[in-house]
């Protein structure tokens, strides 16, 4: 494995703030390796994020960085990639961070099809506020909100971005290295707005609250609770409702991108329209 | 060249921003304020610019704040509710030092409230809105022109001072139509953006300049407390940061002290007061001359940082100051904290969502107690 990666990091930025057996390192090897492969020009990358565990993300990457508010890092982004679309534009999210505070913003993006790359990293809890109940804690899984378990029907954001017209859509998880940078690479080509359900573990509240708080155990979790969409009777099936999580590319089609809409709305209002 | 054009205060607002070259919108309609994304939703693409309609107020403003990064000189505009939505945005954009422009066309009340009567209301949210000390520029206007121009020098300050500008205008004067001398190019100052020439060993925020995304260095903002590179800080380090924010906007009250003065020389009575309410106040003046009372007027264009120095010195020569404002007493506090004594400060106030009369505010300068007699209904 190529040691490229390296590059893209701040060294004096690390060691970063996650716990000990937390996914979301995994993650950051998989976006870099996916960018070492993608051979985008280090100036042009801008990394925005949200608030949270996921949010710090940009801290040690060694691109264009901006750390926003608390679930609007897609509108930050917004603005950043109709300002100059020279630039690359990819945002990380918490799942609380994209779908419950960012939730509106989330669905928006996914409507408006401009040339994003949203990469959700979900451990279905709040981390850095020490483990409260999120919009994507499963059903009975316990939180510090939710000592008893959750009575709280999650969001499946796949199905929530597929619902809301996201152009590409896809769910992996943070232990399968090879399937997530495929996945990320994917996104970040694709000509639109893409979303990347990443699953990723929190062994420090998820797991020490619902009893798999051995980062081993928590990644066994992960494997556990979810299935390759292809050889799935998940989501629902003839046999009723399945717990378990599909992973996979649910949707790669290309839509009209915003940006190539805007730009083709501003040549007919220019009068430049057919010009070469 | 005698240019003259019958424009609303919106109209005004819209193209005091083309004209500053503002070339990046995100807005969510707001009654009083729609108009201003309406033109700039034509005007803008015409020009090869950004114009989004977002799905929320917080969504405008987080996208303006991109912008700016992405090297776009932005703007949003709104009312009451869409304001308090973005008092978050708006402390995000001081403390990264984002330069930005934010109209806010006062309607009257808080929440829903009328959105089709005018108030003065929002002075202190515009000042305060957002948690923290922070350092915010507040201007208003009172006039069609004036919305024109001070919507450019919203955009001049912005720059100059690397923070977000407010610009407080009312229902009144956002659909109020003039007849008005229409700015020809080159005739305002417009300032461009300062950006670093050398882009190497660039520190956001170390004074040297505001360098957009993409720019070859390679930088990091945040909302945390940091310090010049962008990284956080604690402790002293985060407390020097925090006053060398606030002090870039309060060290500098005197050179942003905009204001405009009408017979004051020989005053014995001040009516100090602003946007809209200044037409009254200016009405009232001359009503008071007509009785053989040495009125004045002190128009205030500049709300934070208040002009202290101003107010102080018209305080020094005269016997009383009004202080009329469509709301229960706001500006009036900033009022006799400068005055500290020194004359009499009699707030006038209307809060039933129309304007203060020149009557009204005419009346109080003979009253012993301005408020009651402001407040009768005529």
């Amino acid at each position: 494995m190529s040691e490229e990666y390296r590059r893209y990091l701040r060294p004096r930025q690390l060691p970063h703030v996650w716990c000990p057996g937390c996914g979301n390192g995994m993650i950051v090897k998989g976006l870099l390796d996916g960018i070492v492969a993608l051979g985008l020009e280090q100036d042009k990358v801008v990394v925005v994020s949200g608030i949270g565990c996921a949010g710090r993300t940009p801290f040690v990457l060694d691109f264009n960085t901006i750390h926003t508010t608390h679930g609007r890092a897609l509108a930050f982004a917004t603005g950043i990639k109709l300002a100059n679309r020279d630039l690359e534009v990819i945002v990380i999210m918490g799942d609380g961070d994209a779908s419950a505070i960012g939730g509106n913003h989330f669905i928006h993006a996914c409507r408006r099809n401009l040339d994003l790359t949203a990469l959700v990293f979900n451990n279905g809890i709040y981390g850095l506020t020490g483990g409260q109940l999120a919009p994507t804690t499963p059903i009975g899984k316990r939180s510090t909100t939710s000592d008893s378990g959750s009575i709280e029907a999650p969001f499946d954001l796949v199905r929530l971005a597929l619902g809301a017209g996201a152009g590409f859509v896809a769910r992996t998880t943070s232990f399968d290295h090879k399937q997530m940078t495929s996945f990320i690479t994917k996104a970040i080509t694709y000509k639109g707005f893409a979303v990347v359900d990443i699953l990723t573990s929190c062994p420090t509240y998820f797991g020490r609250m619902n009893d798999i708080a051995e980062p081993y155990d928590m990644i066994h979790y992960l494997r556990d609770t979810t299935s390759p969409l292809q050889e799935c009777t998940c989501g629902v099936s003839e046999d009723g409702p399945s717990d378990l999580m599909p992973t996979g590319v649910f949707r790669d089609e290309q839509r009209t991108e915003y940006g190539s809409l805007y730009r083709e709305k501003v040549a007919v209002a220019t009068g430049k329209r057919g010009m070469a | 060249m005698n240019n003259q054009r019958v424009v609303q205060g919106n109209e005004a607002c819209a193209h005091g921003a083309l004209y500053a070259g503002c070339n990046f919108y995100a807005g969510y309609p707001i009654t009083p304020s729609s108009e201003i994304m309406e033109i700039l939703s034509h005007e803008m693409p015409a020009r090869g610019s950004v114009f989004i309609q977002m799905e929320d107020e917080i969504a405008s403003i987080s996208a303006i704040i991109g912008a700016a990064w992405g090297g776009a000189k932005t703007m949003t505009a709104t009312s009451g509710p869409g304001f308090s939505l973005m008092q978050e945005g708006i402390g995000y954009a001081a403390i990264t030092e984002t330069p930005c422009v934010i109209v806010n066309c006062q309607r009257w009340g808080p929440s829903t409230g009328q959105p089709t009567k005018t108030a003065q209301g929002d002075v202190m949210q515009a000042i305060w809105g957002t948690h923290g000390d922070h350092p915010v520029i507040v201007l208003t206007a009172s006039g069609v022109r004036d919305a024109f121009e001070m919507t450019v020098r919203s955009f001049n300050l912005a720059e100059q001072y690397r923070v977000p500008v407010i610009l407080l205008l009312d229902e009144v004067l956002a659909h109020m139509r003039e007849n008005i001398r229409w700015p020809s190019p080159g005739e305002l100052c417009v300032v461009p953006r300062r950006v670093p020439e050398d882009v190497r060993g660039y520190k956001p925020f170390a004074n040297g300049g505001f360098l957009p995304f993409g720019s070859g260095a390679r930088f990091h903002v945040t909302g945390l407390a940091h310090g010049a590179d962008g990284f956080a800080v604690a402790d002293e380090a985060a407390g020097r940061e925090l006053m060398r924010m606030v002090g870039k906007v309060r060290d500098h009250a005197a050179e942003l002290a905009l204001v405009e003065r009408f017979m004051l020389d020989d005053a014995d009575l001040a009516i100090v007061s602003y946007g809209i309410t200044s037409r009254a106040a200016e009405g009232a003046v001359g009503l008071l001359r007509d009785e053989g009372l040495r009125a004045g007027l002190l128009d205030l264009k500049t709300l934070w940082p208040f002009p202290d120095g101003v107010v102080r010195e018209v305080a020094e020569r005269v016997d009383r100051i009004l202080a009329p404002e469509l709301n229960m007493g706001q500006l009036v506090r900033e009022i006799e904290r400068c005055v500290g004594g020194r004359c009499e400060v009699l707030p006038v106030n209307r809060v039933d969502g129309h304007l203060l009369t020149p009557m009204q505010v005419a009346d109080a300068a003979t009253s012993p107690r301005a408020g009651p007699a402001a407040r009768r209904a005529r």
